[in-house]
């Protein structure tokens, strides 16, 4: 199943995309959506299109502003363009697969499988398996699934479908703990999160600092040819994207960033704003990575103290307050200062004489 | 045309024969010649339109199974042991999806303690599965089984299993006789899925099901596995017809008909059972085997009717229930309930314990002479068993079992006993 592709490919569908895709700045508008209107109709997000394929409808059972029903649609509409209609999903299970396909119904308008919990990457590898043996090639093959079935239970299947390089996108929606289950710590929970097992209770409140795994950067040291991370906030950015990956073959994996208002306590009108603000404080990189290596990031147009994230969410209430611990608001502002330093996530940081890299982006759309 | 040739080999140019479009599998002994026979085959061309894929473990196999299977294309792995129970979660989701995926179980014990050679606790474990379950007498057997299996599981939209003894038949030379590919291609026609991944025709497949309908879709598994009842003799038949030899069936008889006492088995065992039972017969004694070749569905009428003229059963089987004994003979007492009978368990062979043709006529001697206990163990250790059992009694921190057992024994790793 193996096909690498080379730099050179890579280049050429990043500059594709990039003609594709006028730069605009949407400052003046405050919201990433509405400046839709001021682009060219061709310029547009997928999702501003009346032709859009739709590809998990209306009608589904998730709660009101949840972040993943939202990426999952920006992800597979793109891809559903990106592949002519062309494409298959093979779905972890978790929220996602629960909320779209209550018997009988499904909001499914691709076809769709789901099978266990932490199976979905190898699913995806024998749909993709299947298409090479009987000469169907054009059709493509996700697969997706929540920050548990991807970091935690698929992540061996996960790995091994990177290492052979099987002709597979993988997504993963994170909103960084076991939702479908009631909001349990899962290995993408970050530091001092309430969750249903990381109670503020006792001298450790919240999750404990110094655990997590950092998917992206793991999926990088599998030498796939694309990596990238993406937000809800930004749906120009994580379109650019997921056009990119289904414009290269081989294994291919995006982390998409997806507010929970259930399980973090926040309000539902907040997601893209939460989502906009994670990246803003430098706690989620917003970056590209080809064979291994960091490309592009998509740098912070406004830095804020990660306080005006963490005050929308109640998952982190315990840390402010009369009895807050502004030490632990301290140790996560560090945490996105690291970041901001190690991904260059400030104009000012723009390495100008990088040998072969490309042109840094601005985030299209921010 | 009889070559003569390792079991493993000839499952291996069997499936090839076959023609799967995916093939998936991690190795695990005593599997591995088996998929490595596959992987050289396909590596040099002998099929023109498959994917061969070696993945991360058995979960994965599984999972890639099911994942080509829906998307249409003929799909084959193999394993044992505990890479068996390593895909059990994929194993239930590929029958309760109706996926007629093929897999060989080269049939090994479980640990722990860990231990590689043949016993059929991995398959057994697996009975409730959904998955059809085929059990092969010999290497011949076993070859012609998996042409059948893509056949059956292929009409009924479910997944196949066939067993098969791990090295007794797996590494075992003897001459066998490769279904032909030309005579493969006649019997099994393409596959022509009942449902598959299409973007020309969208399709959710795994959808959530409540308490509303939950029964109802387990149940029609059930009957697909009745109709199976049907369809594996009528499979058979054909087969027959076709390539010139009995293989398969739900269940044959050996010298039953006027038999006072039969002996149930499944597998290569058999082989020695009816030795035995003819050297016994050559006695006067009314001695005969029934070999189940089908465990799932399990052939509850057949049994029955085999086995009601006759006196008494001694079911021996290769696996042990722990806390209630036998597997099988709880299934074939089910088959002859309401008829009084004498009913034997006889638990052999677990571990890779030879089953000797002379320890099965002491076993078969007490049990027409109704001397056996329900439920016995053939070739137990009393002895070790009795001085671990004292240990434990004396208190204390007694350690693991293996270990003392195997301190007590010596060096003499897998011996015949």
């Amino acid at each position: 199943m193996s096909e690498r592709v080379d730099n050179e490919a890579v280049e050429r569908s990043r500059e594709q995309a990039a003609i594709h895709h006028q730069r605009v700045r949407f400052y003046q508008v405050g919201s990433h959506v509405v400046g839709n209107r001021l682009l060219d109709p061709e310029q547009r997000t997928v999702q501003a299109r009346t032709d859009r394929s739709n590809a998990i409808t209306s009608g589904h059972r998730a709660c009101r502003g949840c972040g993943e029903a939202l990426g999952a649609r920006y992800v597979l509409d793109a891809a559903m363009r990106a592949s002519d209609g062309k494409l298959i999903a093979a779905n972890a299970t978790g929220c996602l697969e629960v909320f779209s396909t209550p018997f009988p119904e499904s909001s499914w308008q691709l076809p769709w499988i789901h099978s266990v919990f932490g199976n979905a990457p190898a699913v995806a590898s024998g749909i993709a398996a299947a298409q090479r043996a009987k000469g169907r090639e054009e059709v493509r093959v996700i697969g997706q699934g929540g920050d548990g079935g991807t970091v935690d239970i698929g992540f061996g299947c996960l790995s091994g479908m990177f290492e052979r390089g099987d002709d597979v996108l993988y997504v993963c929606y994170d909103n960084e703990a076991y939702m479908n289950t009631g909001v349990q710590r899962s290995g993408a929970t970050p530091p001092a999160a309430r969750t249903a097992n990381t109670k503020p209770i006792g001298t450790h409140p919240g999750n404990e600092f110094g655990q997590g795994k950092d998917m992206p950067r793991i999926a990088m040291a599998h030498r796939i040819p694309y990596v990238a991370t993406a937000t809800v906030s930004d749906p120009h950015d994580l379109e650019r994207k997921v056009e990119a990956a289904m414009g290269i073959r081989g294994a291919r994996y995006l982390h998409v960033f997806v507010p929970c208002p259930l399980g973090w306590g926040s309000a539902s009108h907040d997601t893209i704003k939460l989502a906009r603000l994670v990246k803003e404080t430098g706690l989620f990189p917003v970056f590209e990575a080809v064979d291994g290596e960091v490309t592009a990031v998509s740098k912070i147009r406004r830095r804020v103290p990660v306080e005006e994230y963490l005050k929308l969410q109640r998952r982190y209430a315990h840390l402010f307050g009369e009895n807050g611990h502004l030490e632990i608001v301290a140790r996560l502002q560090a945490i996105a200062d690291r970041n901001i330093d190690e991904y260059g996530l400030l104009e000012v940081d723009v390495a100008p004489n990088r040998p072969n890299s490309p042109e840094t982006r601005q985030g299209e759309g921010s | 045309m009889l070559r003569q040739m390792e079991g493993s080999a000839a499952i291996a140019q069997t499936i090839v024969g076959c023609r799967p479009e995916v093939v998936c599998a991690y190795p695990i002994s005593p599997q591995t010649h088996i998929v490595e026979g596959i992987s050289d085959l396909v590596r040099a061309g002998e099929l023109d339109r498959c994917e061969y894929m070696t993945v991360e473990s058995e979960f994965a196999a599984m999972s890639v199974c099911i994942g080509a299977s829906a998307a249409g294309a003929r799909a084959y792995t193999a394993t044992a042991s505990q890479g068996l129970l390593y895909m059990a979660e994929a194993l239930y989701n590929a029958s309760g999806l109706g996926l007629p995926i093929v897999m060989t179980v080269a049939n090994r014990a479980i640990g722990a303690p860990i231990n590689i050679w043949n016993d059929h606790s991995d398959s057994m474990s697996q009975r409730d599965s959904g998955w059809i379950q085929l059990y092969a007498e010999s290497n011949q057997e076993a070859a012609d089984l998996h042409v059948q299996a893509f056949r059956i599981a292929e009409s009924l939209s479910l997944p196949v299993m066939v067993c098969m003894d791990g090295f007794v038949l797996t590494h075992a030379f003897e001459p066998i006789d490769v279904p032909e590919r030309e005579a493969v291609d006649a019997f099994l026609p393409r596959f022509e899925p009942a449902q598959s991944l299409d973007p020309a025709d969208p399709m959710t497949i795994g959808a959530m099901v409540g308490p509303e309908a939950y029964a109802e879709v387990k149940y029609l598994a059930h009957a697909k596995q009745m109709q199976a009842l049907d369809t594996i003799p009528a499979v058979a038949a054909e087969f027959e017809t076709a390539f010139g030899r009995p293989s398969g069936g739900l269940l044959r008889g050996y010298r039953i008909e006027d038999a006072e006492t039969v002996v149930v088995a499944l597998g290569s065992v058999l082989g020695t059972i009816e030795d035995t039972v003819d050297a016994m017969r050559e006695e006067g004694v009314a001695i005969g085997a029934l070999a189940l070749k089908s465990f799932r569905p399990f052939p509850l009428e057949e049994v029955r009717a085999a086995l009601e003229g006759t006196k008494r059963v001694l079911v021996l089987e290769k696996a042990l229930a722990v806390g209630v004994g036998g597997i099988v003979s709880a299934n074939v007492r089910m088959a002859l309930s309401g008829i009084q009978l004498h009913g034997y368990t006889a638990i052999a062979g677990l571990g890779g314990r030879p089953v000797t043709g002379a320890a099965l006529r002491g076993l078969f001697e007490d049990a027409v002479a109704d001397r056996l206990e329900p439920l016995t163990f053939l070739d137990l250790d009393w002895e070790r068993v009795e001085a671990e059992l004292k240990r434990l009694a004396a208190g204390g921190r007694s350690g693991p079992h293996a270990e003392n057992i195997l301190r007590e024994v010596g060096v003499v790793a897998a011996r015949s006993h």
